[in-house]
C-alpha cells in the first residue's frame, strides 16, 4: 500500500488515498488528509462536518446517506461541496478517516 | 513512445477478431502500437481471459473538485505486471441531445483522451454518455479542464441524475410526436446539480423517445420514461395502402392479425383501424410507412420505474401519466414539477441502493400517488383490459 507523507505525518493509505489503518487518525491526520482534497484549512463547520461522520461511522460502521449528513449537520450539499470541493464521499469521509464508502454517501 | 513497449502473445483475444463484424480486440491493439495503457490493457485483458478470473478492483473513489460524479475508479488487482494499467479510471462525458457532432468535435475529443489517457472511448455508453476508457487520477483534472474549454462536461455516475439521453426525434425522424432533443437539453441544463452532486439513494435515469419505438429503450432503461404518442387517429393514406397491397405486402397477415389490439380491419380495398382499441404498438406504421403515420395530436406519454437488473429482478415502466402535450416551456417546466414531486418521497424514505420503481412497489402505487398528487387512472393498470380485478374506491364507499 502506498505510503503518504505530510510534515511530521506519515501513514498508510489505499489507492484512493483513504486511511488503511482508520484506527491512527487524530486532528493532525485530518489536516494531512484535506490537504488533498483541496481544503487548506479546517473550520469549525468542517469540524461539524467530521465530527458528525466520525460519530455516525462508530455508531453503525458505515458512513450515512448524503441526506442525512445535510438534515444532521444542517449544510446544503451545495455548502458540503464548498467545505469540502471533492465532496461528501470523496472529501468528508478520507478527511474524517473513514473506511473508503460503498455507494453510501 | 520512449521506452521500449512489452509485447504481448493474446491467442485468446485473437479469436475475437475473426469474422466480418468490428472487434473492440483490433481496437485495442491499434491504440495499443504508441499508448503504453492500452498495451497494457491488451496483456491484462488476455490474462483474464486465459485464467477465467476479471482483475479489476471494484469500486474506487476518485473525481473532480466540485463534482461527485462522472468519473469511476478502477484499479488493476495486478498494478506490478501490468503497471500502466495500474488505475485505469473511466470519465462519462455528456454526449450532445441525439449524439449529434461535427467531425471536428469528434477529433477534438479524441485528441483530448490521447494526450491524457488510454485513447480508448465508447461511443456511447448504455447511459448514454460519451465513455473515454481508463485513465490515471493525475490526469483527470486536465482532462476535465480541457474538456470544459472544448464546451464538454462530464456526465452523472453514481447515486445521482444520470446524464438525460434521447433518440434523435425530429431531427432525423418522422415519426417524432415532440422534439425529443429540446426537451433533453432542457432537462439536462435544468439538473445541473442533481447530475454532478450525487444526493439519492440510487441512480436515477431520464430516457426522452419520440415514439412507442422508443429507440433509446427508455421502458427499460430508464426510471424516468418519456416516450412520444398521440391521441388522436392513426393517419391513413388509402391510396398507398392499396400500393403496398399491389406490391405484395399481405396486409390481412403481416398487419391485421399481428395486431395486438385486433382493431383493424381490410377488405382489400379499404384499411380501416377503431382507434379506441390501439395500443399504439406502431407495428402497422412500420409496415406500411408510407400509408400510415401517427395522429396529428401529439404529445408522449410518462412512465416510472424501469430497471436492469442489479440488486432485485428487471422492471419494466408503467404508466403514471397516459398523455400530456409538450410544445412549449411551460410544459417542459410541468414536466419539471412532476420529476421533483417523484425525487421528494423517494429522497426522504428511499433505501440505499433502492431504485424508484422498487420504492414504488414498496410503498405501494397507491400512497405514492397520493406523495406525489396525482389521481389513478386506468392507464396506470398493468394489463387493463385483461386484468379483472380492478378497485375503485368509490365501490367501497358505496357499499
Ligand atoms: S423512438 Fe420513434 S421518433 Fe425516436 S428515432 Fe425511434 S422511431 Fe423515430
Ligand atoms: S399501432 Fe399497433 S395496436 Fe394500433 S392499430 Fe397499429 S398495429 Fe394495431
Amino acid at each position: 500500500m502506498p505510503i503518504f507523507e505530510w510534515n511530521e505525518i506519515k501513514i498508510e493509505v489505499d489507492e484512493d488515498g483513504f486511511m488503511a489503518n482508520p484506527e491512527e487518525w487524530n486532528e493532525r491526520v485530518a489536516l494531512a488528509l484535506a490537504s488533498t482534497e483541496g481544503v487548506t484549512e479546517l473550520t469549525p463547520d468542517h469540524w461539524k462536518v467530521i465530527n458528525y461522520l466520525r460519530d455516525y461511522y462508530k455508531q453503525y460502521g458505515i458512513a450515512p446517506m448524503i441526506r442525512k449528513l445535510c438534515k444532521e449537520t444542517g449544510f446544503t450539499l451545495k455548502q458540503i461541496y464548498d467545505l469540502f470541493p471533492s465532496g461528501p464521499a470523496k472529501g468528508a469521509c478520507k478527511v474524517a478517516g473513514l473506511a473508503k464508502p460503498t455507494g453510501c454517501v | 513512445m520512449s521506452e521500449q513497449m512489452k509485447k504481448y502473445e493474446t491467442p485468446l483475444l485473437d479469436e475475437l477478431e475473426k469474422g466480418q463484424w468490428p472487434s473492440f480486440v483490433k481496437e485495442i491493439k491499434a491504440a495499443a502500437e504508441w499508448n503504453p495503457m492500452a498495451n497494457d490493457l491488451l496483456g491484462l485483458l488476455e490474462r483474464s481471459y486465459r485464467e477465467k478470473i476479471g482483475h479489476w478492483k471494484h469500486g474506487g473513489i476518485v473525481g473532480v473538485m466540485g463534482y461527485g460524479g462522472g468519473v469511476i475508479g478502477r484499479y488493476t488487482d495486478l498494478p506490478e505486471e501490468f503497471p500502466h494499467v495500474s488505475h485505469f479510471h473511466t470519465m462519462r462525458i455528456n454526449q450532445p441531445a441525439g449524439w449529434f457532432y461535427t467531425a471536428e468535435a469528434l477529433r477534438t475529443l479524441a485528441d483530448i483522451w490521447d494526450r491524457h489517457g488510454s485513447g480508448l472511448t465508447n461511443f456511447h455508453g448504455s447511459t448514454g454518455d460519451i465513455i473515454f476508457l481508463g485513465t490515471r487520477t493525475e490526469e483527470l483534472e486536465p482532462t476535465f479542464e480541457e474538456l470544459t474549454q472544448a464546451g464538454f462536461d462530464l456526465g452523472g455516475s453514481g447515486s445521482d441524475i444520470r446524464t438525460p439521453s434521447c433518440c434523435c426525434g425530429m431531427a432525423r425522424c418522422e415519426w417524432a410526436c415532440y422534439d425529443t432533443m429540446k426537451l433533453t437539453y432542457f432537462l439536462t441544463q435544468h439538473y445541473q446539480d442533481e447530475i454532478h452532486r450525487p444526493a439519492f439513494p440510487y441512480k436515477f435515469k431520464i430516457k426522452c423517445s419520440g415514439c412507442p419505438n422508443d429507440c433509446v429503450a427508455s421502458v427499460a432503461r430508464a426510471d424516468f420514461s418519456i416516450i412520444g404518442t398521440w391521441r388522436d387517429e392513426i393517419q391513413i393514406d388509402q391510396e398507398m395502402v392499396r400500393e403496398y397491397a399491389k406490391n405484395g405486402v399481405d396486409i390481412n397477415k403481416e398487419i391485421v392479425a399481428l395486431c395486438p389490439g385486433k382493431c383493424i380491419e381490410w377488405d382489400g380495398n379499404t384499411l380501416k383501424i377503431d382507434n379506441s382499441s390501439c395500443r399504439h404498438c406502431m407495428h402497422c406504421i412500420n409496415v406500411m410507412p408510407k400509408a400510415l403515420a401517427p395522429g396529428k395530436d401529439r404529445g408522449a406519454a410518462i412512465l416510472l420505474g424501469s430497471k436492469a437488473p442489479i440488486v432485485e429482478g428487471a422492471i419494466l415502466s408503467s404508466v403514471i401519466v397516459p398523455f400530456v402535450k409538450l410544445d412549449d416551456e411551460d410544459s417542459y417546466n410541468d414536466i419539471v414539477e412532476l420529476i421533483d414531486a417523484i425525487l421528494e418521497p423517494w429522497i426522504e424514505e428511499g433505501k440505499n441502493r433502492e431504485r424508484i420503481g422498487e420504492f414504488v412497489q414498496r410503498v405501494g402505487l397507491g400512497n405514492f400517488l397520493e406523495a406525489i398528487g396525482l389521481d389513478p387512472q386506468p392507464e396506470m393498470i398493468k394489463h387493463p383490459r385483461t386484468n379483472p380485478y380492478v378497485f375503485y374506491e368509490n365501490y367501497l364507499e358505496e357499499e
